[in-house]
């Protein structure tokens, strides 16, 4: 019984009985949802932000297989997993909060909303999630040791790469138009017509940074895990890595000031929203954008991760802003929403079950080691 | 390049079945709408908050969830009150619709054109506007702009998201959060059962002062006008719900500044599916273009790579062919040395042999 064996247990013996409550007494038993505020902690957590921290699979495969930059392979398996299983919790916590779960199928075969920004993340993310099952099946195949399937599962590789960024250029992006139809709710300083790049820039951004994090708890967690040269050349895809978040970070911080200028909204940065747009924009883009570059300057691997770590919860910090807490800004305190406790222990236990099953396949199937019976490499 | 034909063909096929869904979200062009469609206009100036409009509706409502020209009935559709409809105090409070009240009608302490404070109740519904943000935004189209102008609901696709609820720049719909099983959105049908056969809505029949007036939306802005201008002085000189947003079929007219009645007077004359245009005719250039172009980098890689991989083997080529032919220089070299050193040393045997065999001669005739 390890520590984190013991911890996750207890987040388990909670989260199941509130599972329970939801389905069986429905929202308003474990949400502080309203009518005015429809959307809360689970559509701003599990849903905008865990799709923007799975990004990581797009970003890398797209590195390897089509820029070849054949540094970055020992790391392709592990953050395709980590987008495969984080868009996988992304539906499960969306079935969460859906009023109809069971419906979720509806707007690919039932009724089709084509005006809906909506109707395209819908589709997307199905999509997608089955080109992440594609671009991973080939270590279930090796893991089973069907040989021939994963010959076929290989071949498919670069096209369901193609297709990844595809549709992750397209839902990264419509997940942040879905805040275009609510002018008048969210904060100008965060409203622009903008948004969709903002929202795409920076998932390549959280990809980047997830994968220097993942991969910096892999080596730390699994280390008996990983194969010998791949643990050698940690650092060097660290680094590498950081490299490519720096550079994207300097155009995203370049591009929100641009945001600013465009909606004249200078006169807004010296109110309290003003105050907090600020420290999101210098504490959370740019802090990490000199550190990134400091430590691929000093070769420093350290600084490397722990900046990674400040990035993605700005990330998580830049979604929750745009749909929860710059949404609805204009109510008085007393109407504003704040996520009741049952939402944030089941927004814990998703993330748990996520971390469970990420350890379940990486100590059965080879995505840190390479299997010996399938040397040869795409 | 070396893509298979399975993976191109794949790439296309999808390419092409996806676009096709985008590219249908053209074709939701800004219309001018039915120009018979009705609507509603409500003079705040004649309401006094009896609330027996909110007690019309509930009556007409609670066993019906009205979704289609037919009646449909449901029994519980809507809950009883909390508060019976008889008791007018709680028109002070900021109540608003929600998952179990289609309307309600507020009071708003307010100063008056010349100054004094007087009292505007204001009744507050679904504005059934002509270019919805929920209709636009539903991914189901759960929502529909009916001819006859109604915003109408279909229960039976709704899957629950709630992104009409986050759209909507009223803030009109509600939900109902405490139902497991069957939750609905629920706003202000327009009494759709009724207005489908040009018959007002319940709360417009039951008012006893007249506040609201059914008709077609076009006459009821003329209608609106000409209060105006007959009495310039008991209303603000604006048609609330004419411009806003679009345009809206539920207008009022009020006495006082629209924004002391708890009207948002910052919403624009956008209609709100506009807002969206713009992404959405995004989709089909990335869903075609990106494919090819992201096709083209890997094919620069591959051909980056083959062309590393031929150098590579020609500087191995190279280096091998050099080092074989300074292995046979050196190799031709020493030859040519230890032949020499043959050669002199066959010289310096035979000179030796001659030499010994002089020596011999001459020992032999010595003696």
């Amino acid at each position: 019984m390890t520590p984190f064996n013991v911890v996750a247990a207890a987040i388990l013996a909670v989260g199941i009985p509130i599972t329970f409550i939801r389905f069986t007494q429905g929202l308003a038993s474990a949400t502080n949802l309203s009518d005015r505020t429809p959307w809360g902690f689970w559509i701003g957590f599990d849903v905008m932000s865990g799709v923007a921290l799975a990004a990581g699979g797009y970003v890398t495969a797209s590195a390897v297989y089509l820029f070849g930059m054949k540094k970055f392979h020992g790391v392709v398996r592990p953050a395709i997993l980590t987008g495969f299983l984080g868009y996988f919790l992304v539906v499960v916590g969306l079935c969460y909060d859906l009023g109809r779960p069971w419906r979720l199928p509806y707007p690919m075969v039932v009724s089709f909303g084509v005006t809906s920004v909506l109707f395209l993340v819908g589709w997307h993310v199905a999509l997608y999630l089955t080109t992440q099952f594609v671009e991973f099946s080939p270590a279930i195949f090796e893991w089973l040791g069907w040989k021939e399937v994963r010959r076929v599962a290989s071949m498919l590789t670069v096209g369901a790469t193609v297709f990844g960024v595809i549709l992750s250029t397209l839902h990264q992006s419509a997940l942040g138009a879905l805040f275009l139809l609510a002018p008048a709710k969210v904060h100008p300083l965060w409203y622009s017509p903008y948004i969709p790049i903002f929202f795409f820039v920076s998932s390549i951004i959280a990809g980047l940074s997830m994968v220097i994090f993942e991969s910096s708890l892999s080596h730390r967690v699994f280390a008996d895990q990983i194969d010998p040269e791949h643990a050698g050349e940690h650092d060097e895809i660290t680094l590498g890595l950081a490299k490519g978040a720096a550079v994207v970070l300097y155009g995203y911080f370049a591009f929100k000031v641009i945001g600013i200028a465009h909606g004249n909204d200078w006169n807004l940065l010296n109110t309290g929203y003003g105050h907090w747009f600020l420290a999101e924009i210098l504490g959370f883009i740019l802090l990490p954008c000199i550190l990134f570059t400091t430590a691929v300057r000093q070769q420093n691997a350290t600084l490397a991760r722990w900046t990674a770590l400040l990035t993605v919860v700005g990330i998580v910090l830049n979604r929750l802003n745009v749909s929860v807490i710059a949404f609805n800004w204009q109510l008085p305190a007393e109407e504003r929403y704040f996520p009741s406790w049952m939402e944030i222990a089941v927004s814990v236990f998703i993330v748990t079950v996520g971390l469970l099953t990420f350890r379940w396949i990486v100590e059965r199937m080879p995505v840190l080691w390479e299997h010996p019976d399938f040397k040869d490499v795409q | 390049m070396s893509i298979s034909r399975r993976d191109f063909l794949r790439g296309a096929a999808t390419t092409g079945v996806v676009s096709l869904c985008g590219s249908n979200a053209l074709a939701s062009e800004t219309h001018t709408g039915n120009p018979d469609r009705y609507g509603v206009l409500v003079d705040l100036s004649l309401c006094s908050g009896c609330r027996t409009c909110e007690a019309a509706c509930y009556e007409e409502n609670k066993n019906r969830d009205t979704n289609r020209r037919t009646d449909n009935e449901h029994e519980g559709n809507l809950p009883p009150p909390r508060v019976p409809f008889d008791d007018l105090s709680v028109t002070a409070t900021r109540r608003r619709p929600s998952g179990g009240v289609y309307t309600v009608v507020n009071r708003y302490q307010a100063q008056g054109a010349t100054g004094q404070d007087r009292n505007v109740y204001r009744k507050l519904q679904c504005f059934h506007c002509d270019e919805p943000a929920c209709a636009s935004a539903c991914f189901v189209s759960a929502l529909t702009k009916t001819k006859e102008g109604a915003v109408v609901y279909n229960p039976n696709v709704c899957v629950g998201c709630r992104y009409c609820m986050t759209a909507c720049p009223f803030s009109i719909p509600g939900y109902e959060y405490d139902n497991p099983l069957t939750p609905r959105v629920k706003k202000c049908t327009f009494c759709y059962h009724r207005t489908s056969v040009g018959r007002p809505p319940a709360c417009v029949e039951a008012c006893p002062y007249g506040v609201m007036t059914f008709g077609k939306r076009s006459d009821l802005v003329r209608f609106a006008n000409e209060k105006i201008l007959a009495h310039p002085e008991r209303y603000v000189h604006q048609i609330y719900g004419e411009n806003e947003v679009g345009g809206t079929a539920w207008m009022y007219l009020s006495p006082v500044a629209f924004d002391q009645v708890g009207f948002r007077t910052d919403l624009g004359t956008t209609p709100y599916p506009e807002l969206t245009r713009g992404f959405l005719s995004i989709v089909p250039p990335v869903l075609v273009l990106w494919g090819p172009a992201l096709m083209g980098v890997y094919a620069f890689t591959q051909r980056k790579e083959k062309l590393a991989e031929r150098e590579k083997r020609d500087a191995v080529g190279t280096a091998v062919a050099s080092a074989v032919a300074a292995a046979e220089q050196k190799a031709a070299k020493q030859f040519e040395a230890a032949m020499k050193k043959a050669d002199k040393e066959r010289e310096l045997a035979v000179k030796k042999a001659v030499e010994e065999t002089k020596k011999a001669t001459a020992e032999q005739e010595a003696k």
